[in-house]
């Protein structure tokens, strides 16, 4: 440990959707890395010690060394010569940076897309079908005397969401804390989340939709047959007392997981637990959540949806944005082979997409902004190494409940950070394009922010 | 021997924390390839703790390493794995119009691997 | 575009100035008005055309939380109404939402150059900043929601007035605001907590404080501290039968204050509740008249597609249970509620027709258009791009009578409008969207075409039809650049945020600071917001700045 030490107090995490911004980082600035940060869980921890200064280049064409000016010339020839360019990630950065990239589809008349379209995409989805009563997760803290989680796992994704936000706290109307409030955990096995509940509800696998539905017919006042015990695994009792706690609470929250969206009925599911809350209202005051999971999820639904007008799956192709999820979405895009370049911003798509839509990767020209190397990295064209967000960069993030925090850094990187390198290449862009169609403007005339 | 189980890849603490040290550093790729089944199901299959097994599916195939879960932590039938390039390789492209590839609760075959190493 | 710019031979509309149609010329430098510019100085021949200065929207919803939630919430709403870029402007999307590029660039095309948006909460004002960011042309600025503030309702519980002056003061300041907004105030603590109640009179006590003395204080320590606007008042009981009372009740609270009552057309119904109501417009309106203390928009209701979006969260859920149609509500701890839903207004529905009848009667029985300005409450009542086809119902009698014979006759019939044959003049109409909501807004250098104005200047071809007329301005200049020339986009431009820094005690941080700890989950170091998210922007001085 050198003796240059710094203290960030009021850092921001951005591990996770819960965007915790009670950092208190200690920065060793001679060796740039964070010793300690006091208040992160372990998932924090490990985000802020081993965000390091890393030993690759800045960037790389075809695996080889080349300046940064040159890797920006290749990306914005490589997009602006594509016919059918994705944009896609975008969950592990800046406002500032996600607005660039949005900047660049447009001009390059490309598609937009973000991690959204493969975690709570059918959330938004469903939000589009029947909207959905919501909150901050202060309102939880303050109020929430009945919290339900369904098909998540705080306990392992964002181990802080109990401790800091929904159970334990002592909030405003809450003065005793967890003793204040009924926990109750639904999934389809016993995860590690399930010690904090008070009861547990456990589900066939696929068979969510069956059993929200059954809870907004009981809600209701309509009939169900005890066999929904043997369709769902779960008692015509056990939903019957669920109801009961629902409808007598004072404030209640139904939190849910990828368990609902990534499974049979994707935006069924989502559907049909932001209706059950919904319906709820009649009787008392009741709020739902999608508890998203990267640090700037939510803040890439915001930008998108606040210059386009949707949350993602976003195509220009016309000039002007469209939406069509499943035509635009980027598992889709790559499946069926229409991209012919890709960039991806923060993400690593060729570690978790289907098996087909990372051999179509290995076809076409892939651009990469990453803080590490990752299996995207590894297989694209031009890849360029950028400094973290929230540790190397100031800038804004929101969190999982759609408040917007503005980062503090901790210490410097040697490597550029998205929004420089985007901002770059969108201007590239525009010249290119302007040139191909023989525009005389010059940049800063017209709006390229 | 060989069944046909429910595959729930899902996101880990360890996953997690491995993630920040870099996704091509053998701790994660040690734990985007570790299996979690019901220890029932293992004793059934005839596999013990760090067995290899392969699951397929008609999309494709994977083969990784099993750990033993309580019955009452995990279902029989009913296997565990953490999001990873294993588990990609046994996700179908198609979202049925949503963007989202059904990535939850995929049906697999699973057998074990004689021979280790693969 | 040089910074110098000459409009020749234009019929100059300049109500703050006294010219009423008179051929003048307008000289421009540096974005600003100005006596005299040199010879060579570009010319723009407005010969047969109209010059007013830009529009100012006074009560509009267009940046940020509750407004991109209605975005995502509609696709349908955006799909038939693509907005395609320019090499000078970026795409976007309209319908009722439309995206921030695309709001900056069509209040544009309507000649509007500055925009208020006008419910913003304290926690999201970061947000709004960063979608004003990306709102182009347009100055603006928004109201901070403070009425059902949990912190300031506490201290004036306990009395604490100097402190909840201080606090108003920090609060304004953290988050950049430009005026405080109160809406239904002291309904939110009901509704959440409450089981989904509301307060239903003016001093009805919830947990002894009625929404009387939060509006009561909020006038005396806006005005006390000399805000150029001051505060903006959405009333309790929007939209109910019977609801005329409560707000001559909040005017008659204001005593000889300075107050701003919004969207009035939802607050002047008579009837009983649960009732079908009647208008009451001539006793709201006459109330106004007489007070020059007040000012207030209109709320014109127009028919077809609108976006409920209210920090009125139990308006917008009862609203939820007539439609049945997808609803959002969005509780934010401490500070407030908030409601979204699609809506439609209908000719054939007497509730409809009423609300649009009412607008239109308090418009024509105005006597002083300073104080009575034009706005649909954007997109509540209606989208902003239906600001000229309002205009043509009040200068054109014909038109209107056209109108009101397609519409529900029993609500017509409620109301006097078929008595009403004012014609408002394009003096008037300058006033009601230009000088008088800049007047009501005390931005000194804007509504005006005099030396020293901002140069946000607007020229219309002189027509019959003044829906299109206003609807396709020839020429719109923006801080002395041309954006639109011969109705083609040729330049761009950021436009600034407009906000106020009124002094407080710092000391009033160690007061607020412990309440944050115990009850948001935002640091408070975190919380309020930086200068980095103004970019071009512009303090207006407070009377106790000057
Ligand atoms: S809960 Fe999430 S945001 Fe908070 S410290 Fe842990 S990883 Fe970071
Ligand atoms: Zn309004």
């Amino acid at each position: 440990m050198s003796e240059n030490i710094k203290i960030v107090k009021n850092a921001t995490c951005t591990f996770c959707g819960c965007v915790c911004d009670d950092m208190e980082l200690t920065v060793d600035l001679d060796e740039k890395r964070i010793i300690k940060a006091k208040n992160a869980c372990v998932l924090g921890r490990a985000w802020f010690a081993e965000h390091t200064i890393g030993d690759w280049p800045v960037a790389m064409i075809d695996g080889k060394e080349v300046s940064k000016e040159e890797a920006i010339e290749e990306t914005a020839q490589t997009l602006v010569k594509a016919k059918f360019p994705i944009i896609y990630g975008l969950s592990d950065t800046t406002c500032e940076a996600q607005r660039q990239a949005v900047a660049i589809s447009d001009i390059i008349r490309g598609t937009i897309d973000t991690t959204t379209s493969v975690c709570h995409g059918p959330s938004g989805l469903a939000f589009q079908g029947v909207g959905e009563s919501t909150m901050s997760l202060g309102e939880v803290k303050n109020r929430a005397d009945l919290v339900i989680y369904w098909g998540g796992n705080p306990a392992a994704s964002h181990p802080r969401h109990f401790t800091r936000y929904t159970v334990t706290p002592k909030g405003m109307f809450i003065p005793n804390g967890r003793k204040d409030r009924t926990v109750v955990l639904v999934d389809i096995r016993k995860t590690p989340s399930a010690p904090v509940a008070d009861l547990f509800i456990q589900v066939k696998p696929g068979k969510d939709f069956e059993v929200l539905w059954a809870l907004r017919a009981l809600v209701k006042g309509k009939n169900i047959d005890p066999s929904i015990e043997e369709e769902t695994g779960v008692s015509l009792a056990t939903l019957e007392d669920l109801v009961d706690k629902m409808k007598n609470c004072r404030y209640g929250v139904l939190f849910f997981g990828m368990g609902l969206t990534m499974t049979r009925g994707r935006h069924f599911n989502s559907g049909a637990i932001m209706a059950l809350t919904t319906d709820l209202n009649e009787f008392t005051h009741f709020v739902t959540k999608p508890v998203r999971g990267h640090g700037n999820v939510t803040g890439a639904d915001n930008v998108l949806s606040w210059q386009t007008g949707y949350p993602f799956g976003v195509n220009f192709n016309r000039g002007y944005p469209r939406f069509n999820p499943g035509e635009f979405t980027t598992v889709d895009t790559l499946s069926r082979g229409d991209a012919d370049a890709a960039m991806f911003i923060a993400s690593d798509p060729a570690s978790n997409f289907p098996k087909v839509a990372i051999e179509h990767m290995k076809k076409i020209p892939v651009i990469s902004l990453d803080t590490k190397q990752t299996e995207t990295s590894n297989l694209a064209h031009v890849a360029f190494a950028t400094s973290t967000y929230g540790i190397n960069t100031g800038g804004t993030v929101y969190r999982m409940d759609d408040v917007p925090i503005t980062m503090r850094s901790a210490f410097d990187s040697p490597y550029p950070d998205d929004e420089e390198i985007l901002t770059a290449i969108k201007k590239r862009v525009q010249e290119l394009v302007w040139a191909k169609q023989g525009i005389k403007i010059a940049v800063g005339e017209a709006r390229v922010a | 021997m060989a069944e046909t189980m429910i595959l729930v890849p899902g996101r880990s603490s360890k996953q997690g924390t491995a993630l920040n040290k870099g996704k091509l550093k053998p701790e994660y790729l040690l734990v985007t390839s570790t299996l979690e089944m019901n220890s029932d199901d293992m004793q059934r299959l005839g596999l013990e703790e760090g067995d290899s097994v392969r699951l397929s599916n008609e999309v494709g195939e994977t083969v990784v390493t099993c750990k033993g879960r309580k019955p009452e932590d995990l279902p029989s039938g009913i296997l565990f794995i953490a999001y990873g390039p294993p588990s990609s390789q046994l996700m179908d492209g198609d979202t049925a119009g949503t963007g989202m590839p059904i990535s939850k609760n995929i049906e697999v075959l699973v057998e074990k691997v004689t021979v280790k190493n693969i | 575009m040089a910074a110098t710019l000459r409009i020749v031979n234009g019929k100059l509309y300049d109500p703050i100035n006294n010219i009423d149609g008179k051929v003048q010329d307008i000289c421009i430098e540096d974005g600003r008005i100005v006596d005299s510019v040199s010879d060579d100085a570009t010319r723009i021949d407005a010969q047969g055309m109209v010059v007013m200065p830009g529009g100012v929207d006074i009560h509009c919803h267009i940046a940020g939380p509750k407004v991109n939630a209605a975005r995502k919430l509609q696709p349908e709403d955006h799909r038939r109404d693509p907005h395609p870029g320019t090499p000078f402007t970026r795409s976007g999307t309209g319908g009722t939402v439309p995206s921030t590029f695309a709001t900056g660039y069509r209040y544009a095309t309507l000649g509007y150059t500055t925009a208020m948006e006008a419910a913003v909460t304290p926690i999201g004002a970061r947000h709004t900043l960063e979608e004003f960011h990306d709102t182009p042309i347009i100055d603006k600025g928004f109201y901070v929601l403070l009425g059902n503030n949990i912190f300031l309702q506490n201290l004036l519980r306990e009395g604490r007035k100097e402190e909840f002056r201080q606090a108003v003061a920090w609060w304004v300041n953290s988050t950049k605001a430009y005026t405080v907004k109160l809406v239904n105030p002291g309904g939110d603590e009901p509704w959440k907590g409450k089981k989904n109640s509301n307060v239903s009179n003016i001093d009805e006590k919830f947990d002894g404080l009625s929404p009387r003395q939060i509006i009561e204080a909020f006038i005396t320590t806006v005005n006390d501290m000399g805000f150029p606007h001051p505060a903006h008042i959405h009333c309790n009981n929007l939209g109910h039968s019977g609801n005329y009372k409560t707000t001559l009740e909040t005017m008659r609270t204001a005593g000889d204050q300075r107050a701003h009552l919004a969207h009035i057309q939802f607050h002047s119904y008579g009837g009983e509740l649960g009732k079908n109501p009647d208008s009451k417009a001539a006793e709201i309106i006459e109330y106004v008249n007489t007070h020059p203390n007040i000012t207030c928009d209109v709320g014109q209701v127009m028919f077809g597609k609108a976006t409920i979006m209210t920090a009125d969260a139990p308006l917008a859920y009862v609203l939820r249970g007539l439609t049945n149609s997808k609803w959002v509500n969005v509780d934010t701890e401490c500070e407030s509620g908030c409601g979204i839903l699609p809506f439609s207004y209908q000719e054939h529905i007497y509730m409809h027709t009423l609300q649009w009848a009412i607008g239109l009667e308090l418009f024509l029985m105005s006597k002083d258009p300073w104080r009575v300005i034009l706005s649909t409450d954007h997109p509540n009542g209606g989208s902003f791009m239906l600001y000229p086809k309002l205009i043509k119902l009040l200068m054109d009698r014909g038109f209107r009578q056209e109108e009101i014979s397609r519409v529900n006759q029993k609500a017509i019939a409620k109301t006097a409008l078929n008595d009403l044959d004012r014609e408002y003049t394009l003096y008037e109409i300058t006033i009601i969207t230009r000088a008088g909501p800049a007047k009501a807004l005390g931005l000194k250098h804007k509504g005006h075409l005099g030396p020293g104005a901002d140069a946000d200047i607007t020229i219309y071809d002189e027509m019959d039809d003044k829906e299109m007329m206003f609807n396709a301005p020839r020429y719109v200049i923006k801080s002395g650049k041309a954006i639109i020339a011969n109705h083609e986009f040729c330049g761009d431009h950021d436009g600034k945020i407009l906000h106020i820094t009124p002094a407080y005690d710092e000391k009033i941080e160690e007061v607020v600071q412990p309440f944050f700890e115990n009850y948001y989950t935002i640091e408070f170091d975190n919380y309020a917001v930086s200068d980095s998210y103004l970019h071009d922007h512009e303090i207006v001085p407070t009377a106790n700045d000057r």
